[in-house]
């Protein structure tokens, strides 16, 4: 019995070094452990918060935040990375996002296709081996660019080619044409994503045109036709601007490269074309106008 | 790296990242804050946007410069600014002799105006004023108290409002030794006050700990003036949830009281009489056996 009486005593005693963890209250708060918020209905003391208000508000704000807590240390705990953490439930508070749920992002003409045909991509290695140079290269990028250059530091002029032609300009032309093809694809793919409808040829119309789209209209428009413009007469105050303008490369035969022979001949070919022009003869009206006149003599 | 729908593509692979943070996305980031201000500026304004932003570094910006804006005539140069620097949360502080210190806390959806909120700053005590202190970017624990913050349709709005400011971010565990802050607002029928404390644990009894408060500061006593809702429709829209952050239940799975985790698995409708099984030759029907089974066959 003594036993018995010594141990309560200790825990009294014990009790009370201690302060309480409970909270008497009203009206329960509503705890939205998720978002830790706790909501109190309970009516405001306005006569002790005129008095005392800051003693007041502390008071009942450390109840509040016991409760909460009291709710929080209730929750199931896990070990994350040597801390031990208790895991919140989703918050029941619904607030508003900040921007749109991302909306799916619609296939491309390409995607389209592959998934039709059963088409996947192929995982392509970064670096290419290159036995000219005997040397990793990049797939892509300023490095395979730099070589590129080393190595075309002569083209070949293929069988068939016209041996005045500029092999450079070519390559890069055909490199030119194959980016804008790319952009207007891609330019194409965006319009379809956001359903622009746009039109096959021409501009789009817009409803208030500023002068700059206006020009480019007229360009596009002078450029549309079979000769890529160049017979197209020019309105009355229409610039002919240098830059950006469409039109057919003049191949232009650099007449000092020929050898004085070849110009020589040719020339005299010219001449002999035009002097040694004989008039044609139909013997057989020849002959029939002599019998007639024969007859009427 | 996923692509943008922009007709200019950006040039660098660093600006093609920052546009791509920019998207929308399935579960948000946490809200950036833009703390701007308007004709007129005053030291208390001034302190409580400092004090305000401490408390949201990193997701928050000051812009220093004063703009001749004023929010609930045209909202348009709020919108913009908030979109050129991302932020969905603005603090608009003004001052004038109409609505001495006034600060107006509003949030946007989409770039444009969700809802606003005006309050007059009657008093107010900046951190300064208090010695105890709490590590950066800690998760406030949140206490609405008085009965007006459920019976008033306003201020419930407002409440909404108060929470997606203070919040912070939204996490699914929490270190419970980590929890320092707490932000209390009372509301009464005048004004509402907005007391934030640190968090002190202290031994108890049970194995739940004795909470005891300190003043941190800020402390701001704020008077409710003017609001700008937004409208039902707009808000369901805003609240809207995608499919892939909804929580599916598990189905089939179930706990029994002992703790054991149960599952059910289902499966097709198994053909008893041809399972391939171990050929027992003494089992085996002999010829004659199966003339019987024969005969019986043929008289049903």
């Amino acid at each position: 019995m003594d036993i018995l009486e010594d141990i309560l005593q200790k825990e009294a005693k014990k009790s009370e070094k201690y302060k309480t963890t409970d909270v008497e209250k009203n009206v329960e708060l509503e705890l939205d452990l998720g978002n830790l918020l706790a909501l109190d209905t309970n009516d405001l003391n306005l006569q002790e918060l005129k008095s005392h208000k800051e003693k007041y508000l502390l008071n009942l704000a450390r109840d509040n935040t016991q409760l909460l807590l009291n709710k929080l240390w209730d929750l199931p705990s896990e070990r994350r990375e040597d801390i031990v953490v208790a895991k919140l439930p989703a918050g029941t508070l619904r607030l508003p996002r900040e921007k749109p749920c991302p909306k799916p992002k619609p296939l491309t003409k390409w995607q389209e296709y592959a998934l039709e045909k059963g088409i996947k991509k192929k995982k392509k290695t970064n670096a290419v081996w290159d036995d000219i140079v005997q040397k990793w290269i990049p797939r892509f990028g300023y490095k395979k660019a730099e070589l590129e250059r080393q190595k075309d530091w002569v083209l070949e002029v293929p069988g068939n080619a016209d041996p005045m032609e500029d092999q450079f300009a070519k390559k890069a032309e055909k490199k030119k044409e194959k980016v804008s093809k790319n952009e207007f694809q891609r330019l194409r793919n965006i319009a379809k994503a956001k359903k622009i409808k746009v039109p096959k040829e021409g501009l789009p119309s817009v409803a208030n045109p500023s002068s700059d789209l206006l020009n480019t209209a007229a360009k596009v428009a002078r450029v549309s036709t079979a000769s890529l413009g160049k017979f197209q007469p020019k309105l009355p105050k229409e610039k002919t601007l240098k830059e950006n303008v469409i039109a057919p490369k003049r191949v232009k035969r650099d007449h000092s490269k020929i050898s004085s022979i070849d110009e020589k001949s040719s020339h005299l070919k010219i001449i002999d074309s035009i002097l040694g022009k004989k008039p044609k003869l139909d013997i057989e009206k020849a002959v029939n106008r002599q019998v007639f006149q024969e007859q009427h003599e | 790296m996923p692509s943008l729908q922009r007709v200019q593509k950006p040039t660098t692979r660093k600006g093609k990242k920052i546009l791509l943070a920019k998207e929308p996305k399935v579960f948000e980031d946490v809200k950036k804050k833009l703390f701007l201000t308007g004709r007129k500026a005053s030291e208390v304004l001034r302190n409580c946007s400092k004090d305000l932003y401490k408390l949201s570094k990193p997701h928050a910006v000051i812009l220093s410069r004063k703009n001749d804006i004023l929010p609930f005539e045209n909202i348009v140069p709020v919108e913009n600014l908030c979109r050129n620097n991302d932020a969905s949360l603005f603090f608009f502080s003004t001052t004038n002799k109409k609505r001495p210190n006034s600060l107006t806390i509003g949030r946007l959806f989409d770039g444009r105006l969700l809802d606003m909120v005006e309050f007059c700053i009657n008093d107010y005590k900046s951190f300064d004023q208090f010695t105890a202190s709490i590590p950066a970017e800690t998760k406030p624990c949140l206490v609405f108290s008085g009965e007006l913050w459920e019976q008033s349709q306003e201020l419930a709005k407002v409440k909404s409002l108060l929470v997606d400011v203070f919040r912070g971010e939204v996490i699914d565990a929490v270190r419970l030794q980590g929890l320092e802050h707490v932000i209390m607002f009372t509301a009464t029928n005048d004004n509402i006050l907005m007391r934030s404390y640190q968090i002190q644990l202290k031994k108890s009894s049970t194995k739940l700990p004795r909470v005891e408060l300190e003043d941190l500061g800020p402390h701001i006593d704020m008077v409710l003036k003017r609001t700008k809702f937004a409208s039902e429709d707009l808000m369901k829209r805003a609240c809207r949830t995608p499919q892939e952050a909804k929580s599916k239940p598990k189905k089939n799975v179930s706990k029994d009281a002992l703790g054991t985790t149960h599952g059910r698995i289902h499966m097709g409708k198994q053909k008893v009489g041809t399972i391939q099984t171990r050929k027992m030759k003494g089992l085996k029907k002999t010829a004659a056996e199966k003339r019987v089974a024969r005969k019986s066959k043929k008289a049903n």
